[in-house]
């Protein structure tokens, strides 16, 4: 703040800042704002009624407790193995390391529609597992168990990537003066590593929920999109769309809209504390 | 850094029985095993499954060749403005100071927390002709929905934020202090951005592009929304695998699919290797 108050008795010498910023402002409002602001307006059109009852009729309530519901479990699975992945990456060695790490991306960097047709084919009855589960009659392909499959797969990175780096660089000290004075190896990890890792770790649990939540290409392949069972609010978003009903599409994407928004204002409070407790923890 | 790790490896008291680590370590590549390369192994060998034959044919017909042509004429579009604007954002926020500097940069970030099918539907809204403006550009004859432009667009809010996002943070970190030598030294605001600015961030904004570049040959569900889904005309490369795979015809569907999958495999391989040089710079 008192850096502010003195740069605009004394601007900075650097020049062009009128022009980057309008430029910047201006490319900003013709492809996201007024384009954004265009779905509130049009959501706007339709009466409260009208709103309620499209995104309370039975079949998109269904949508969106499947698409929460199981963007929730993929996200926990993700922490739990994204946790391990992360800490066998950055606490041991072993053939490979760097070659696995930086495949950890590859959800990435792969377009949706290539994992949503790759993983359909391993996990369809036919498949490579898709058969072993078959023969006891369990079905993951074209059940919410492969929607699950397909967000793990897009989630996937967001653990690992947000928890590696504070693993990399705990104070070693805590763990040795926990050793010093009795701590086994569980000990030390579920009192003074856990607890560091945390708000990592719960960012990276929200950046994959919320990744999930939006997800589309690689679901629709592997989900079998039946109504009330297996259809992801997105895809209701596209059919509604199909069918020219834009207004209905409209106010089911507002809802959407606020819930990502939320998401992403968790995830900003989370990252913070993360590097609160982070920067603390190092210069202790 | 690399002691402590040295340390945690070797040093009995701090480091978990072989047995834990192994289990470990094995559950870990399991995990990875079947969720990352299976995928990736998978594309090749069901696109390979007919012969080398059957898969040259499925890349070089008409179609398929029209949706590389789409998918390059896009990334060609949709990178370089993203580019330009990337730029332009990192030298007006991380190089001077004003009021609103996170609020500008929470708005840049925006269009990654938006799902990719919202993403289409906001030009739908604006562009369709139940709009004012599709309307209007109706009676003029322009065709964005549905159509080239209207996937270009859509494929410029996806990647948005990919260069400006990679910049800020970098441009910040550096400070002003080269450049403001360089401008009291006589140096244009262009000769400054080219021959002291540019030169330092350089790997940074090629990462940047790279993950941009990436996203934009991929892209499908914002992209499908907006195209129209007309073969040979308005499919990209993703949207003609989902045609050819809605058709059952999986061994093309993968070959196409494998192109994407090498975009992919490319990407990462460039990224690791600027990782490295960014670390340095």
């Amino acid at each position: 703040m008192a850096t502010f108050a003195l740069s605009l008795k004394k601007p900075g010498v650097i020049p062009g800042f009128g022009l980057t910023m309008g430029f910047t402002l201006l490319y900003l409002a013709l492809i996201v704002m007024i384009p954004l602001a265009g779905l509130v307006i049009k959501t706007l059109e339709l009466s409260w009624q009208e709103f309620v009852a499209t995104i309370t009729d039975p079949r998109v309530v269904a949508a969106f407790e499947i698409s929460f519901g199981i963007s929730f479990v993929a996200a926990l699975i993700n922490a739990v193995f994204g946790l391990l992945v992360a800490w066998v990456l950055v606490r041991y060695d072993f053939p490979w390391r760097k070659a696995v790490d930086a495949m950890v991306d590859l959800p990435f960097a792969l377009p949706t529609a290539v994992a949503g047709i790759a993983l359909t084919a391993i996990y369809a009855p036919n498949g490579w597992i898709g058969q072993v589960f078959a023969k006891f009659g369990i079905e993951i392909a074209f059940t919410p168990t492969g929607i699950a499959i397909a967000l793990v797969f897009i989630g996937l990175p967001f653990v690992v990537r947000t928890v590696e780096p504070v693993l990399r660089d705990l104070d070693p000290e805590m763990e040795e003066a926990a050793v010093c004075l009795g701590a086994t190896r569980l000990q030390i990890f579920t009192r003074i590593i856990l607890p560091q890792v945390t708000p990592a770790l719960m960012a990276g649990f929200a950046m994959a929920f919320a990744r999930a939540l939006g997800e589309y290409g690689s679901v629709i392949f592997i989900a079998g999109n039946m109504p009330y069972k297996s259809e992801i609010v997105p895809l209701i978003i596209v059919i509604k769309l199909e069918q020219y009903d834009y207004a209905g599409a409209t106010a089911i994407a507002l809802v959407m809209l606020i819930a990502s928004f939320i998401m992403l204002l968790i995830i900003n409070l989370l990252m913070k504390w993360s590097h609160v407790r982070r920067g603390g923890g190092m210069r202790a | 850094m690399t002691d402590y790790a040295l340390n945690i490896r070797t040093n009995h008291p701090l480091v978990e029985s072989r047995t834990v680590r192994l289990t470990l370590i094995g559950a870990a590549l399991f995990y990875i095993g079947i969720m990352i390369f299976l995928p990736l192994v998978i594309v090749f060998i069901e696109a390979l499954r007919q012969g080398a034959h059957a898969y040259i044919d499925a890349i070089t017909e008409p179609d398929a060749l029209a949706a590389i042509k789409l998918t390059l004429l896009t990334a060609s579009i949709a990178v370089p403005l993203n580019l330009v604007f990337g730029l332009a954002a990192s030298w007006a926020i991380a190089k001077h100071d004003f009021r609103g500097k996170h609020l500008l940069i929470t708005f840049i970030d925006l269009p990654f927390s938006v799902s990719p099918v919202i993403s289409g539907l906001i030009y739908v809204l604006l562009f369709g002709s139940q709009a004012a403006l599709g309307q209007w550009l109706d009676s003029h004859n322009i065709q964005i929905l549905f159509a080239v432009p209207g996937i270009v667009i859509a494929t410029i809010f996806v990647t948005f934020p990919f260069v400006a996002r990679e910049m800020i943070p970098l441009m910040q970190e550096q400070g002003v202090e080269e450049e403001e030598a360089a401008i009291l030294l006589g140096a244009t605001g262009w000769q400054t951005f080219w021959r002291v600015t540019l030169p330092n961030v350089k790997w940074g904004l090629l990462y940047g592009v790279l993950l941009c570049n990436a996203r934009a040959m991929g892209e499908f569900g914002a992209v499908s929304v907006v195209s129209g889904h007309i073969r040979g005309m308005t499919n990209t490369i993703p949207l003609h695998v989902e045609i050819l795979y809605n058709e059952y015809n999986f061994v093309a569907a993968f070959a196409v699919a494998s192109l994407l999958t090498v975009l992919a495999l490319v990407t990462l391989l460039i990224k690791e290797g600027l990782e490295r040089r960014l670390e340095k710079e």
